[in-house]
């Protein structure tokens, strides 16, 4: 996705936005989940972690990326009808995917800092019939590997549940420091398995359950009054007043 | 990520593909939406919901319900009929007392699927980011997430929604029914409009075959400390508090009262002196307040995109030509440490009157 800095523009149609000179990244919050399963196998000291992504052919440098991070291999789902997919039919395509593994834990990014949807990780669980705990903090695997014990953000506070594994987990900031890819790492990475996957293959049903109709440039807000060389009890006194006389909102 | 030993699991799929249409035609014209309770109170987004499904319900010439899951959920009834809405369908099996998303969702997708509302809609909260995709998929429709407006395009439900944490906007349609939609706290308005309010109580008790978490703790802040999604007026600080003291913005929520509270940038979140869950900003949260004092924080793109609604934003930061001013109603250049004793000093004197 763009690099959270670019500025985005809507392109003359409104049916989408100007990609042209954007900065594409991981999701912020799906490199957290890459870290939080390299954590796991080191502290395990055993499994696997693939990295499984849905999206054009620039989604294989975000692989490679967390490939160099110390992801053993990647499953890339490559499809134009999947690019511009809904969350329901990318859960789908995930889930599908994912089914044709094993697995314990699938993390997700809790949302993704394009689309804002934030109901991936949600769906696919329900897709395959599992718990989601959601906006994840921390986990704690048990030794059996059978359960987890993790700490979610609930507004203003913390939950910790126990989950039965396996189970999808969304991460949420906090949950840990991502690393970044060492030079050996990205050597390594060049040589490791990337799967390539088309929808066909994975039966999914494209059909879109959400339609964009229009994209559109918010607002632009005007600079309103500035208050310089000014006395700092003056110019407090001034904007108090007009907080309540002229904007009144306290 | 997984860790070697466990047996396949295939058997897992195929997916359970539910019907994304029920017939095609609708007999009742109805608008629903699912009232959130936490701590013992229904929440104000409730309102919210039922202020804005009133008027989707009006202009589509049908009722309005409301779904309140829990335990003693229905005292909330009348709470909800001044809001306009005519009938509370209440689930108060006892295994529903605390919230998990497995069986919430089955609860509300069995009300959905008994009731057929052509629109649903929830709130983008915490609880509603968790509940409304899965139940959602339970339907076998998507929900178009956090939107800031709605309205009708004949009986198609249109939501606004912000994408790219506000630096654009987009409107979305439900191609399948029932259309579902959450919005985001603190944005709809709400509006009285008395109505019936009848109690329909819904036999219901989740299926416990679906494996799910089981809650061990929940530690609520019991400080009445509102959330920065909804919260009334927010006041940030950045890079410019220069520590972790954050004592003088405190000091200003506690003036401005219960629905104040204090959030940061990313800046002053990474140096470690605010926890992650205040940030505001593209990788934080988005906020909508009535007011947004923002101390000490230059205005990065991601933290402009994060507040940028906020209907009044004053910001205080010693360089003038800091980008937060551009979207500032009131700027104050000078010294934070300097400037905010005197603002309080005048916040305490006026709202004391």
């Amino acid at each position: 996705m763009p690099d959270s800095e670019t500025q985005i523009k809507v392109n003359s149609e409104g049916t989408g936005i100007v990609t042209d000179g954007i900065k594409y990244v991981i999701n912020p919050y799906d490199e957290f989940s890459v870290e939080e399963a390299l954590r796991l196998k080191e502290k395990f000291k055993s499994g696997e972690v693939v990295i499984l992504s849905i999206g054009p052919d620039r989604a294989t440098e975000a692989i490679r990326t967390a490939l160099a991070m110390g992801a053993d291999r990647g499953i890339h789902v490559n499809d134009d009808s999947l690019n511009q997919a809904d969350p329901y039919v990318i859960a789908q395509a995930l889930a599908a995917a994912a089914g044709q593994s094993e697995y314990d834990i699938i993390f997700c990014g809790h949302r993704a800092i394009d689309d804002d949807f934030g109901e991936t990780g949600a769906m696919l669980a329900e897709f395959m019939k599992i718990p989601q705990v959601t906006l994840v903090t921390k986990v704690e695997v048990a030794e059996d590997k059978k359960t987890a014990v993790v700490e979610r953000d609930v507004e203003g506070g913390k939950e910790v549940v126990e989950v039965a594994l396996p189970c999808v987990l969304t991460s949420q900031k906090g949950l840990n420091e991502p690393r970044y890819a060492s030079l050996p790492g990205i050597m390594k990475a060049k040589k490791k398995p990337i799967e390539k996957k088309n929808a066909a293959e994975l039966g999914v049903d494209t059909e879109p359950k959400l339609q964009c109709r229009q994209f559109t440039m918010p607002m632009e807000r005007q600079a309103g009054k500035k208050y310089e060389d000014m006395e700092p009890a003056e110019a407090a006194k001034i904007v108090v007043n007009a907080l309540r006389s002229e904007a009144k909102a306290i | 990520m997984r860790f070697g030993q466990r047996p396949k699991q295939s058997e897992r799929l195929p997916l359970e593909k539910k019907g994304s249409n029920y017939g095609g035609e609708f007999q009742m014209s109805k608008v629903m939406i699912y009232g959130e309770i936490k701590g013992g109170k229904i929440k104000k987004t409730a309102y919210e919901l039922a202020s804005e499904g009133r008027r989707l319900a009006d202009e589509l010439g049908g009722d309005l319900g409301a779904v309140l899951i829990g335990p003693q959920s229905a005292q909330f009834a009348p709470e909800l009929a001044k809001y306009g809405v005519d009938t509370v369908f209440v689930i108060e099996d006892s295994d529903l007392e605390i919230y998990n998303s497995e069986f919430y969702a089955q609860a509300l997708a069995y009300v959905v699927d008994e009731k057929k509302p052509e629109i649903l809609l929830i709130s983008h909260s915490m609880q509603g980011k968790d509940l409304a995709p899965r139940t959602a998929a339970k339907l076998g429709v998507a929900s178009i997430a956090d939107c800031v407006s709605f309205e009708l395009d004949g009986r198609t439900l249109v939501g606004k929604r912000p994408i790219y944490a506000g630096k654009c906007s987009s409107k979305w349609v439900s191609t399948a029914s029932s259309q579902i939609a959450s919005a985001r706290p603190n944005v709809l308005e709400t509006r009285e409009n008395p109505k019936a309010g009848n109690v329909e109580i819904v036999a219901f008790t989740p299926d416990k075959g679906r494996s799910t978490y089981t809650t061990k703790e929940l530690n609520l802040d019991t400080s009445g400390k509102v959330d920065l999604t909804e919260a009334d007026i927010i006041v940030s600080g950045g890079r410019g508090m220069g520590s972790p003291d954050y004592s003088l913005l405190e000091e200003m929520a506690s003036i401005f009262g219960t629905t104040a509270t204090v959030g940061a940038s990313r800046a002053a979140v990474d140096a470690g002196w605010r926890k992650h869950i205040d940030q505001v900003g593209q990788t934080g949260k988005t906020v909508t307040p009535n007011l947004y004092v923002a101390c000490g924080i230059s205005g990065s793109i991601q933290h402009l995109a994060g507040m940028g609604s906020s209907k009044v934003i004053v910001a205080i930061n010693k360089d003038t030509e800091a980008p937060i001013f551009t979207k500032a109603d009131y700027g104050i250049v000078g010294d934070l440490f300097k400037v905010i004793p005197e603002f309080n000093k005048e916040l305490r004197a006026l709202l004391s009157e």
